[in-house]
C-alpha cells in the first residue's frame, strides 16, 4: 500500500486531481448542510448576478440559487457516474471473463454481441434508451451502463486470454477447482489493475454522458443536476451568463480531476506501461 | 493469388461481416420500439383526441399490430430492407424522407469538423513531438487534458456568449440567413459563416484526441531502426522528421479519424441542438420533445449504418495506403 502511494504521488498532477476530487466529494456530502433548502426552491430575486442578493454564484430565471444547484448536482453526477461504472464493470467482467476463459464458440458469440454494442453510436443509443424508458435516475444509469460495458469486456477478455494458460491456472486445474472459481478467485484478482484504471476513467465519461443527457432534457426531472442547470439557463444566455457558466465549470473541474486520478492510477498500477511512454 | 484480388476478397468478406451487425441493430430497434409504452395506434388516438376501443382495435388490425411478435418482426425487417422506416407522427411524413432531407447539413458539419480536427491535430501533435518535454509540449498536453474534460454543449454556449453576444462576430444559430435569400456564392459564404462556431465546438474534442495520437505516433516512429539508419547516412534532423518520420506517423492517425465517427454523431446531436443546426442531430432533439419514437429509431438506425460503412471504407483505404497490411 505504501509503495503504491509512493508511486501514485510521484505524479504531481494526479495528487492535485485527487485533492480536487476530494473537495467535490466533500461539497456533495455537505450540500444538504450548507444548502438545506430544496435546490428547486425559487425566490423573489430572479437573475441576480454573482454576489448580488446573497447569491454566491447568482440566481436563475425564477430565482433559484445557482450555487445550491451546483452543490446538490455534485451528488447526482458523482452517484450516477459511480453506479453506472460499477454496473458496467460488472457486466463487462462477466462477458470478458467467459469469452477469454472458454474461447471458441462462447468467445465468438460473446464478442459478436460486444461488437454490435461497440459499433452503435453510444451517445445516440443512450438518448434512445432514456427516451424509451422515460427520464429518471434509473433509466439514465441503465443507459450509461449499456453503452459503457463493451470496453471493459474487451479489456478483461484480453487479460483472461493472456492469463488462462499460465502455470498458476494450470495448478488450479490440477487441484480440481471449478471453472467459475478459477475465473473469479484466481484470474480476476490478477487483472484488477487495468480494470481499476479503465473504471476510474469511465466514471469521468459517465459524468459527461449524464450531463449531456440532462442538457437534452433527459435527466430525472425531480433531481438537480449540472446538465439540467445549463440547459435551463440556455434561454437566459443573453442576460445572465452565470447560470450556464458555473455548472459547466463544475463539470469540467470534476471530470478533469477524475481523469488526472485515473492517469495517476495507471502510472502507479502499471509501472511497466509507464516506462514504455 | 495476387494482391488486388486478395483485397477484393477482403472487401467482400468485410461486407458480409457487416451484415449481421446491421441486422442485429435492426432487430434490437424493433424490440426497443415494442418496449416503449403504447404503440402507434395509441399515439394516433392521442392526437385525434378521442377514439373508441373498437376503432383502435380495428386500427391495430390494419397496421398488423394484432399479429404475433415474430410476424411483426418479419414485416418490420421487410420494411427496413425496402427503406421504409415508418411514419413520423410529429411531421406526418415518412421517416426516410425526413432523414434524407436533414442528412446533408449533418454531413457538412461532420466533414468540416473532421478536416479541422485532423488537420490541426496533426500540426499540433507534430509541433509537440518536435518540442518534446519543453513548455510548448506541456502547454499542448494541458490543452488536451482540459478539452477531454469539457462538455461539448457548454463549450458551444460559451462560444455563443463570447463570439455572438459579447462580440457580434458569428450568428448564434441556424445554418443560413433564410430571410436574406442569398444565392450562389453569397449563399455559400453565409452558410460558411454559420458553420464556424458549430465546427470549432464539435472539433475541439477530436482535435485534442488527434493531437495526442499524432504526438505518440511520432515518438513511436522516432524509436524505429530506420531513423538510426537515416542519421547514420548523415541526413539532417529536419529531413528525418519531415520526410521519413512524418509520413509513417500519419497513417495511424488518419485511420483513427474513421473509427471516431460513431462518437462524432453523438457529438453532433449536442452541437446541433446548441446551435439549432438543422441536421439529423437537431431532428433527434426535436423528436425527443414530440416523443416521436419512430423518427428517433430511424435516426439511430441510420447512424449505426453510417458507422459500419465508414469503418469498412477506412479499412479498405488502409489496405491501399499501407502495403504492409495483411489482408487475410
Amino acid at each position: 500500500m505504501n509503495s503504491f502511494w509512493n508511486r501514485f504521488s510521484r505524479n504531481k498532477s494526479a495528487v492535485l486531481g485527487l485533492f480536487i476530487l476530494g473537495l467535490v466529494v466533500f461539497m456533495a456530502s455537505i450540500a444538504g448542510l450548507i444548502y438545506p433548502d430544496d435546490p428547486f426552491l425559487y425566490s423573489r430575486f430572479p437573475l441576480s448576478g454573482p454576489g448580488v442578493n446573497g447569491f454566491l454564484l447568482g440566481s436563475d430565471s425564477i430565482g433559484r440559487d445557482v450555487a445550491s444547484g451546483i452543490a446538490h448536482g455534485a451528488k447526482t453526477s458523482l452517484l450516477i457516474g459511480l453506479i453506472a461504472t460499477l454496473a458496467a464493470v460488472f457486466i463487462g467482467v462477466i462477458f470478458g471473463a467467459f469469452a477469454g476463459y472458454y474461447g471458441g464458440l462462447v468467445d465468438d458469440v460473446l464478442m459478436r454481441i460486444t461488437e454490435v454494442f461497440q459499433t452503435i453510436p453510444s451517445f445516440v443509443f443512450a438518448i434512445l434508451l432514456v427516451a424509451i424508458m422515460k427520464p429518471s435516475i434509473e433509466s439514465v444509469v441503465i443507459a450509461i451502463t449499456v453503452v459503457s460495458w463493451p470496453a471493459v469486456a474487451r479489456l478483461v477478455r484480453g487479460e483472461f486470454l493472456a492469463l488462462k494458460n499460465r502455470e498458476f491456472v494450470q495448478a488450479c486445474h490440477t487441484l480440481g477447482m471449478g471453472d467459475v472459481r478459477i475465473m473469479m478467485a484466481e484470474i480476476l484478482p490478477n487483472c484488477l489493475s487495468p480494470i481499476i484504471v479503465i473504471g476510474s476513467l469511465m466514471v469521468a465519461t459517465a459524468i459527461l454522458i449524464e450531463s449531456g443527457l440532462a442538457f437534452l432534457g433527459l435527466g430525472d426531472p425531480n433531481v438537480m443536476s449540472w446538465g439540467f442547470q445549463i440547459s435551463d439557463g440556455r434561454s437566459m444566455l443573453r442576460v445572465a451568463w452565470w447560470i450556464c457558466t458555473f455548472p459547466g465549470i463544475a463539470i469540467l473541474i470534476t471530470v478533469l480531476a477524475i481523469n488526472l486520478v485515473g492517469e495517476g492510477l495507471n502510472d502507479a498500477l502499471n509501472p511497466r506501461l509507464r516506462e514504455r511512454n | 493469388m495476387n494482391r488486388s484480388s486478395k483485397i477484393l476478397r477482403y472487401v467482400a468478406k468485410r461486407l458480409i461481416q457487416g451484415i449481421p451487425i446491421i441486422l442485429a441493430i435492426v432487430v434490437m430497434n424493433f424490440f426497443l420500439l415494442n418496449l416503449a409504452e403504447g404503440d402507434a395506434v395509441d399515439v394516433l388516438a392521442g392526437e385525434a383526441g378521442s377514439a373508441t376501443p373498437e376503432y383502435m382495435e380495428e386500427m391495430r388490425k390494419k397496421f398488423g399490430l394484432d399479429k404475433p411478435l415474430p410476424v411483426q418482426l418479419a414485416v418490420y425487417l421487410k420494411n427496413v430492407v425496402q427503406l421504409d422506416l415508418g411514419r413520423s407522427h410529429r411531421h406526418d411524413m415518412p421517416v426516410t424522407e425526413l432523414i434524407v432531407d436533414r442528412l446533408w447539413p449533418t454531413l457538412l458539419l461532420m466533414t468540416s469538423t473532421i478536416m479541422l480536427a485532423v488537420g490541426f491535430g496533426i500540426l499540433l501533435g507534430l509541433f509537440a513531438a518536435i518540442n518534446l518535454n519543453t513548455w510548448k509540449d506541456a502547454m499542448i498536453s494541458v490543452f488536451a487534458l482540459i478539452t477531454y474534460a469539457t462538455p461539448l454543449f457548454w463549450v458551444g454556449l460559451m462560444m455563443i456568449i463570447l463570439f455572438s453576444i459579447k462580440n457580434d462576430w458569428f450568428p448564434t444559430s441556424g445554418m443560413e440567413n433564410s430571410a436574406a435569400f442569398y444565392e450562389g456564392l453569397d449563399r455559400v459564404k453565409d452558410i460558411a459563416h454559420h458553420l464556424v462556431l458549430p465546427t470549432i465546438t464539435l472539433s475541439l474534442f477530436y482535435l485534442a484526441l488527434y493531437t495526442r495520437m499524432m504526438r505518440a505516433s511520432m515518438l513511436e516512429q522516432y524509436g524505429q531502426d530506420y531513423v538510426i539508419t537515416a542519421r547514420a547516412k548523415g541526413l539532417t534532423e529536419r529531413r528525418i522528421t519531415f520526410v521519413h518520420v512524418l509520413r509513417n506517423a500519419l497513417l495511424p492517425v488518419v485511420t483513427m479519424a474513421g473509427v471516431q465517427v460513431g462518437a462524432l454523431i453523438g457529438g453532433s446531436v449536442i452541437v446541433e441542438s446548441v446551435f439549432a443546426w438543422p441536421g439529423l442531430g437537431m431532428l433527434a432533439f426535436e423528436s425527443l420533445f414530440a416523443r416521436d419514437l419512430n423518427l428517433l429509431l430511424g435516426i439511430f438506425l441510420l447512424s449505426s449504418v453510417l458507422v459500419v460503412a465508414v469503418n469498412l471504407v477506412v479499412d479498405i483505404i488502409y489496405c491501399f495506403l499501407d502495403p504492409r497490411i495483411e489482408v487475410n
